[in-house]
């Protein structure tokens, strides 16, 4: 059950290290409309918090964050 | 160069003062993550850093001033790769083509485990609008000319970078 949201856009930083995940969120975001939704995968232990930080920092909402089979998804509405 | 606007986003000023590639990973690293985040960032290059700005990347490691810098080997089984490899600083300093060998190591280690090359990151901040400034006085001291540096660079001096850096929410010195 990774779904929990419909996606508009996915993003998959597996094998990527900080701060390529932020980074890479960042201009994947730029390319959405306010209120869509953006899936990130990640294998980055790291990105958890960076997601969070990065959430509160930049206003984007991070609806969902999960973990699957040594992956880190997350689910992020841009504002 | 001053923030008037108070809702202007949070600004990182970075000094980026020495350039061997173990350390030219630090700014370029909170840089791009902090461009990332909308903070508006400036990293200001100065003395050894300088050379971080030149259009080919040639920072090298080098095991002077890395007291029991461990080595890791970017090859073989896992407990293998694992090992810390300390170095002797000292002796092996002097053993030639150790520098090359150790940065080598280092790069093919970070590419293994998905570090971004430090030409990515610096190429990640261009994009996001980091200013990269080089440093007047070490140009005239290094004998460096503009057209040495990436286009994309500003030249600028010690009260050009402080008065941008008064206004930061966060100041790095690496």
């Amino acid at each position: 059950m990774t779904d929990v949201f419909k996606e508009d856009q996915v993003l998959d930083c597996s094998g990527m290290l900080c701060p390529m995940p932020v980074v890479k969120t960042s201009k994947a975001m730029k390319e959405l409309q306010s209120g869509q939704i953006l899936k990130m995968i990640s294998t980055d232990p790291g990105a958890p918090p960076d997601m969070e930080a990065w959430s509160r920092q930049t206003g984007n909402a991070l609806l969902r964050s999960l973990t699957d089979d040594g992956k880190f998804i997350f689910f992020l509405q841009k504002k | 160069m001053s923030k008037s606007d108070p809702n202007a986003p949070k600004r990182l000023a970075l000094v980026a003062s020495k350039g061997t590639l173990d350390w030219a990973y630090p700014p370029f690293i909170l840089g791009s993550a902090a461009a990332a985040m909308g903070w508006e960032v400036g990293i200001f290059f100065t003395f050894y850093g300088l050379t971080l700005l030149k259009p080919q990347l040639t920072a090298a490691v080098s095991p002077l001033g890395n007291p029991a810098m461990p080595m890791k080997m970017p090859f073989g089984p896992e407990g293998f790769q694992n090992i810390n490899w300390a170095m002797p600083n000292l002796l092996m300093a002097n053993v030639p083509g150790f520098e090359s060998v150790a940065t080598s190591l280092m790069k093919q280690t970070f590419h293994n485990k998905g570090v971004a090359t430090v030409e990515e990151l610096r190429e990640a901040c261009v994009d996001m609008d980091v200013r990269l400034i080089g440093c007047q006085m070490t140009m005239d001291v290094f004998g460096f000319k503009r057209e040495d540096f990436i286009k994309e660079a500003e030249i600028g001096g010690a009260a050009m970078f402080l008065e941008y850096a008064a206004d930061a929410e966060v100041n790095l010195f690496v």
